[in-house]
């Protein structure tokens, strides 16, 4: 068991050296690190946002809302391409419920041939179906969400609507945002740093979702007041409607949505000099909106924000170039906010703050200072301890106690792992471990020293029958671990990975390494009697 | 040298003796604890419950306002709000429920934060607002269930190791312990009113971590003495185990409570609920590994037969695991 060979020895050492340079970044002051990234990669430790200050918001999709979304788009695929069929299809009774569409295929003969249009729109790429087809009475074509397609069309909302928040963050400057999906319809955002999440929330959860479409003229206005439309109108709110009614009703079909933008900016209207925001579509974007204003040159057409009329200019001429200007009572902050949102693109679903936390930097930093002065104060007196109780053999435990905090923050800096107000406890608990098993080591050597054994028989013994307490300690510590992991949330979790970090490392220095130091003290000395 | 001895070397307690009491006694802390908990609820944080919570610091005051506090939140017409001083005297945390619908609409949830601290702004220049919670209803379901499930889940699956690694008889007293740990540390916040949030579930995971490592050093040491001493009376060689024990008990408690109280004393005060926590589970995790672990191996009648020295047996088993692990001959 003293026998260590020099190959072993070698490698032990270089895995402490490399374990502990990798908590050297995150041990320096920001400035230090900065000069150092220079040079070598400086993988840090996160602070949680309990202990570093910031805020963390949960989002959650609605996903009813999605579908709603899915089927109006459906809706508009396939009249659109029944449309453009040659020769066209014509369809009617369109009706969306229950998650469904259906609708009739005017002329009986062409069922099939709509079937061959409809087709490859609910097909996708993975060759299974997004939506089930059915026929009824002969000419009624019902189209049924497929469960892969709803969990599909869920996934790619949500990875969209990471990117897109991701954008819209980033707008804002020199904030780190970390944005990760959590489940199958959460999104979490932490922001380390910013204590006052409002212009942040405002930002994010915003849809917007840009339309323009045609307002109803003839509508009736009384009959707008109760919120009643005539067919193919419907009727929005419209909070600044100049009329001074907060409603306006618009024809549902001909508009265009406005999700194809190449840019916008906020800006200030050249004739009221009051802020706002000018838009700018992709080409086909462009192409669509000159031929909607020269069809509709004298009419009004309403800008619709997230479902909310924010302005009814008059199209005094047909606007070629796909520029455009939008209009509205806006402020400086509200424009600006318009023009990220827009430019980093609508959400594809509407989310919802579910969860929202933030903790003021001042708050977070008390933490930190006093919570690193009570585990120096602690580490210091389990050192003082230690060295009192057992000697030469406290020492060896002492250093490979530093080793080993230092190589958890290595390992946990080389993981990018972040350490919250829980991790530290998980610490605690590690470091209660690993000095433990340096405890059972040595007791076990003072009794058998105490049985009469010689010193080196002594040694071996301490190691050997110690070990297999520390084994099984450490094994259920192992297995709380990763059941915390599997069935625990955020802050659970950041425990359940410290300990995991925390015992392999324990180990390794408290059994391990402090057993390669005492073989080659008692090599090098052949010690015949020993205090411990 | 000479080196310090926290337990003199001939130190032979008899600690079985008083088995009855221990147990009488921990039976009607646990169902003091039970029946607190079921009248007097826990004190839970909007980590379980949902609402809002909002930290504030008067920098300037040496104590918080609190009546003051309840009388002009209450004002503001979004109910009676539950204010608690933690840690420092001039710092309070303030709950809320949230407000109806605000499910839907985390305006309605925004719109009241920020009455509220407008309001302690105006009245009190000197405070410091140090951070807010929003935790929706259905989200506060999940963290408790979750959180539920993980002490659930560690407490299980350590016992079912136990099993494995001893006997059957050491794994309920491995659970039997802890839920008698875990039991107590609820009793405990029932009694104080310290809020139960999920730091808290955190702290009962680490105490349940340090009691089974004290638990699992006895049982080891149990074995060994079981297969060593055939013809010792039971109660005699648990004694025997704990006193051979008592000075690496002792050792590791008093190094592991070091830390603790230097956090209970100048730890950041958000984490002083949780630091009481540990420091009260290490006592009675202590305890109940030499109370309750120990002698309930008695009434399951544990004896020299539960393990068999043979060449294939679990002794020599656990002795190969443990030497391939850590030390080789």
């Amino acid at each position: 068991m003293l026998d260590f060979p020099r190959w072993r020895i070698w490698m032990l050492n270089t895995l402490i050296v490399v374990g502990m340079a990798f908590a050297i970044p995150s041990l320096l002051p920001a400035s230090m690190r900065a000069q150092l990234a220079q040079f070598v990669p400086t993988p840090t430790i996160n602070l949680g946002l309990d202990l570093a200050g910031g805020s963390h918001i949960l989002l959650e999709a609605d996903t009813s809302q999605l579908a709603e979304a899915r089927l109006e788009a459906l809706e508009d695929s396939v009249r659109t391409a029944m449309r453009r069929a040659n020769p066209q299809i014509a369809i009617a009774d369109v009706s969306r419920s229950e998650g469904e569409l259906s609708f009739n295929v005017t002329d009986m003969s062409k069922v099939d041939a709509a079937r061959e249009v409809i087709l490859p729109l609910i097909s996708n790429a993975t060759g299974t179906r997004d939506w089930n087809i059915g026929v009824n009475n002969g000419n009624r074509i019902i189209l049924s969400p497929a469960s892969s397609g709803d969990e599909t069309a869920l996934d790619q909302a949500m990875d969209t609507a990471k990117d897109v928040i991701d954008r819209r963050i980033n707008a804002l400057g020199t904030l780190e945002p970390t944005i990760i999906r959590q489940g199958d319809n959460r999104i979490v955002v932490q922001v380390p740093g910013l204590d006052d999440p409002e212009a942040l929330k405002a930002l994010i959860g915003k849809t917007a979702k840009l339309e323009f479409k045609l307002v109803d003229e003839q509508a009736d206005p009384d009959q707008t007041a109760q919120g009643k439309a005539r067919v193919g109108s419907q009727v929005l709110p419209y909070p600044d409607n100049p009329t001074g009614l907060p409603y306006i009703a618009v024809r549902r079909l001909g508009g265009i949505s406005g999700d194809k933008l190449v840019k916008a900016d906020p800006t200030f209207d050249p004739q009221t000099n009051e802020p706002a925001v000018t838009i700018q579509f992709d080409s086909e974007g462009g192409q669509r909106f000159a031929r909607m204003t020269q069809q509709n040159v004298n009419k009004l057409f309403a800008i619709v924000l997230d479902g909310q009329v924010i302005s009814a200019p008059q199209i005094r001429e047909p606007i070629f170039g796909g520029v455009s200007q939008i209009s509205g009572s806006f402020t400086t902050e509200s424009a600006n906010a318009l023009s990220i949102s827009l430019r980093s693109g609508a959400l594809p679903v509407d989310l919802t703050i579910v969860e929202e936390r933030s903790v003021g930097p001042d708050l977070g930093a008390d933490s930190i200072r006093r919570g690193v002065l009570a585990a120096v104060i602690g580490t210091t007196a389990i050192l003082v301890l230690m060295f009192l109780v057992y000697g030469r053999f406290g020492m060896y435990a002492n250093v490979a106690l530093i080793v080993n905090v230092l190589m958890i923050l290595g390992v946990m800096s080389f993981a990018n792992a972040t350490l919250t107000l829980p991790g530290i406890a998980g610490f605690v608990l590690t470091i209660g471990a690993a000095v433990d098993a340096n405890v059972l080591i040595n007791e076990r050597i003072r009794e058998e020293l105490k049985r009469g054994r010689r010193v080196v028989q002594a040694i071996e013994f301490g190691y050997k029958e110690a070990s297999r307490a520390i084994f099984d300690a450490n094994s259920t510590n192992v297995i709380a671990a990763v059941l915390l992991f599997i069935f625990g949330s955020g802050p659970i979790r950041g425990f359940a990975v410290v300990l995991m970090i925390g015992i392999v490392t324990s180990v390794f220095t408290a059994v391990t390494i402090t057993r390669m130091w005492v073989s080659l003290w008692v090599k090098r000395t052949r010690p015949t009697d020993l205090t411990i | 040298m000479k080196l310090l001895k926290l337990v003199r070397d001939d130190t032979n307690i008899d600690f079985l003796k008083w088995r009855g009491w221990a147990f009488a006694i921990s039976l009607v802390l646990m169902a003091a604890s039970v029946g607190l908990v079921a009248t007097k609820g826990l004190n839970f944080g909007v980590d379980f419950i949902g609402g809002q919570m909002i930290r504030a610091t008067f920098t300037q005051s040496a104590t918080a306002p609190v009546t003051e506090l309840r009388e002009t939140v209450g004002s503001l017409g979004y109910g009676d709000p539950t204010i608690q001083r933690f840690g420092a005297e001039n710092q309070v945390s303030i709950r809320m429920k949230l407000p109806e619908g605000a499910d839907k609409n985390p305006e309605l949830a925004n719109a009241m934060a920020e009455k509220i601290t407008s309001k302690l702004k105006a009245d009190h220049p000197d405070v410091r607002i140090d951070g807010v919670d929003s935790v929706s209803g259905k989200v506060s379901e999940e963290l408790f269930g979750k959180g539920v499930l993980a002490l659930l889940a560690a407490m299980a699956g350590v016992s079912i190791y136990i099993w494995f690694r001893f006997e059957w008889q050491f794994g309920v007293g491995a659970i039997w312990s802890l839920v008698h740990d875990v039991t107590l540390t609820f009793g405990l916040f029932s009694l104080t009113g310290w809020e139960f949030d999920l730091n808290i579930i955190a702290a009962l995971l680490t105490i349940i971590g340090y009691s089974l490592n004290d638990t699992v050093v006895i049982y080891d040491r149990i074995r060994e003495n079981l297969m060593k001493f055939r013809k010792m009376e039971m109660a005699s060689l648990l004694n025997l185990s704990v006193n051979e024990t008592l000075s690496r008990t002792v050792m590791t408690s008093v190094s592991i409570s070091l830390p603790l109280i230097v956090l209970v004393l100048f730890g950041p005060d958000v984490i002083f609920g949780f630091s009481m926590a540990m420091a009260f589970g290490i006592v009675v995790g202590t305890y109940s590994s030499i109370y309750q672990a120990a002698p309930i191996l008695i009434w399951l009648k544990v004896g020299s037969h539960s393990f068999v020295p043979t060449d294939e047996g679990t002794g020599s088993k656990a002795e190969r695991i443990g030497a391939d692990f850590g030390a080789q001959p």
